[in-house]
């Protein structure tokens, strides 16, 4: 049986791990390779680092990290940053990461992720998909949030944005429910069944998670596949270990 | 020992040659015939489609000597795959140094391809490659062919129903899963396959 996914996610910022709320005012969280580390002996399934500068300042991912992680850690890990190219991509999978994620870029040339799917096969190409809602009440998709001063909001439907990532070639969509980032009040449950309904390859919720019950509802009640989480694992209020023996007593596959 | 990998195109071999390196082992990425032969432990990883997986090997010449290998040869995730006799995908005649075939898995409620994370594998047969498996073993996969049980069938794991995660026929080894990827227990199997 596949279990569910428990994904640590690591903002990079200048090669530190830094986390905002809703965002906005980083702090430093630590160093990469010795958070990637940790994470991986508490038993996380995978990491997910998030270059959250690089798509608004033009550039494409460091892979000098991207490689430093590789030969550390023993588990999978997911790059994402300001990979705009079948070239820049290419460049993070050599130096070691298992799969990349797009977001911003795809949204510019959405031909993008059939082009990756292409060269690399969908098993290596995530779609990551900033959404909020808004007060017409229809979720739609955000651009550029690593920079609130560049954020822009588009006139696309979330719904249809994943429905069409998927059918360009995305092998699996991370949500990111902006509305509930940070406040750690639980995942966006109404969203992610939305998205769980049309999406036919693996679903990664983030955004919100603040207890071991909003990783069980995000799997039990939205059906994800993966639960991605940042500031409650970097502060220490949820511990890996124990989470997971709590999912797994609540009946949800868990790797222990 | 010398083990090398061969250099087939694949995206993750730096991985595979990282987790080497943890196992204290350091192997030449290579598509030399004379040094593939000559190798104690040949690795034939793989990310990508069994039918430009396949091309490569014909271009670099490789596919009459891999076939010919006496030494233990360990196929990973699409290296596994290319062990069979073909692969749905793409109708790709393989090296067949092992008869079955690769197709691919059918969606179906709550199955979705690719079968992307942590399956629990449940060891099928006693063998040295799977030596020390206990019965909570998770080892991680990112694939969308698989090859139903069968004869060389050493590990399963279930996924709509049980497929080969791990492979044996004579010298020729494979996994299906990323061991590079599987935390203790892909070490764990690294270091048998290492140590057959």
């Amino acid at each position: 049986m596949l279990s569910r996914r428990i994904i640590p996610c690591l903002d990079v910022r200048d090669g530190k791990v830094v986390k905002g709320v809703r965002f906005r005012d980083h702090v430093v969280m630590g160093e990469i390779v010795e958070l990637a580390l940790r994470y991986r002996d508490e038993g996380a399934d995978e990491l997910v680092f998030y270059d959250i500068t690089a798509s608004p300042e033009g550039r494409s991912v460091d892979r000098g990290w991207v490689e430093r992680v590789a030969r550390a850690i023993d588990i999978p890990f997911c790059v994402a940053g300001g990979i705009r190219s079948v070239e820049d991509a290419r460049e993070v999978l050599h130096a070691g990461a298992d799969k990349i994620s797009v977001n911003s870029p795809a949204l510019e040339r959405p031909a993008l992720i059939g082009e990756l799917a292409a060269a690399f096969g969908v098993q290596c190409v995530v779609v990551g998909v900033d959404s909020l809602r808004d007060a017409d009440g229809e979720w739609r998709v955000r651009q550029y949030t690593g920079d609130p001063t560049k954020t822009q909001a588009l006139a696309r439907r979330t719904l249809d944005w994943i429905d069409e990532a998927q059918r360009l070639g995305a092998g699996e969509i991370v949500l990111n429910c902006m509305g509930s980032d940070g406040v750690r009040e639980g995942y966006d449950l109404e969203q992610l069944h939305a998205a769980r309904a049309l999406c036919r390859v693996p679903l990664v919720a983030s955004g919100g998670a603040g207890a071991p019950e909003h990783f069980r509802d995000a799997f039990a009640v939205a059906d994800v596949d993966g639960a991605l989480a940042a500031s409650v694992f970097h502060s220490g209020a949820i511990a890996i270990p124990s989470l997971k023996q709590y999912l797994r007593r609540a009946g949800i596959a868990t790797r222990l | 020992m010398a083990v090398v990998l061969v250099d087939a195109g694949g995206t993750n071999i730096g991985s595979v040659r990282y987790a080497l390196q943890r196992l204290g082992v350091d192997a030449a990425l290579t598509s030399d015939a004379n040094a593939i032969r000559q190798a104690d432990r040949v690795i034939l990883p793989g990310v990508g489609a069994a039918g430009p997986g396949m091309a490569r090997l014909r271009e670099l010449g490789l596919v009459e000597l891999i076939r010919s290998l006496t030494q233990p040869v360990l196929g990973v995730c699409l290296g596994m795959q290319l062990l069979f006799e073909r692969s749905e995908e793409g109708a790709t005649e393989c090296l067949a140094v092992i008869p079955g075939a690769a197709s691919r898995f059918a969606e179906a409620p709550g199955l979705r391809v690719p079968h992307m994370g942590w399956n629990r594998l449940r060891v099928e047969r006693a063998h040295p490659l799977v030596a020390g498996l206990g019965t909570d073993a998770w080892a991680y996969f990112v694939h969308s062919y698989a090859v139903p049980a069968n004869d060389s069938t050493l590990a399963t794991a279930d996924f709509g129903g049980a497929f080969s995660a791990v492979v044996a026929r004579g010298n020729f080894h494979g996994m299906q899963f990323h061991p590079e990827r599987s935390a203790g227990v892909g070490a764990r199997l690294l270091k048998n396959f290492l140590e057959l």
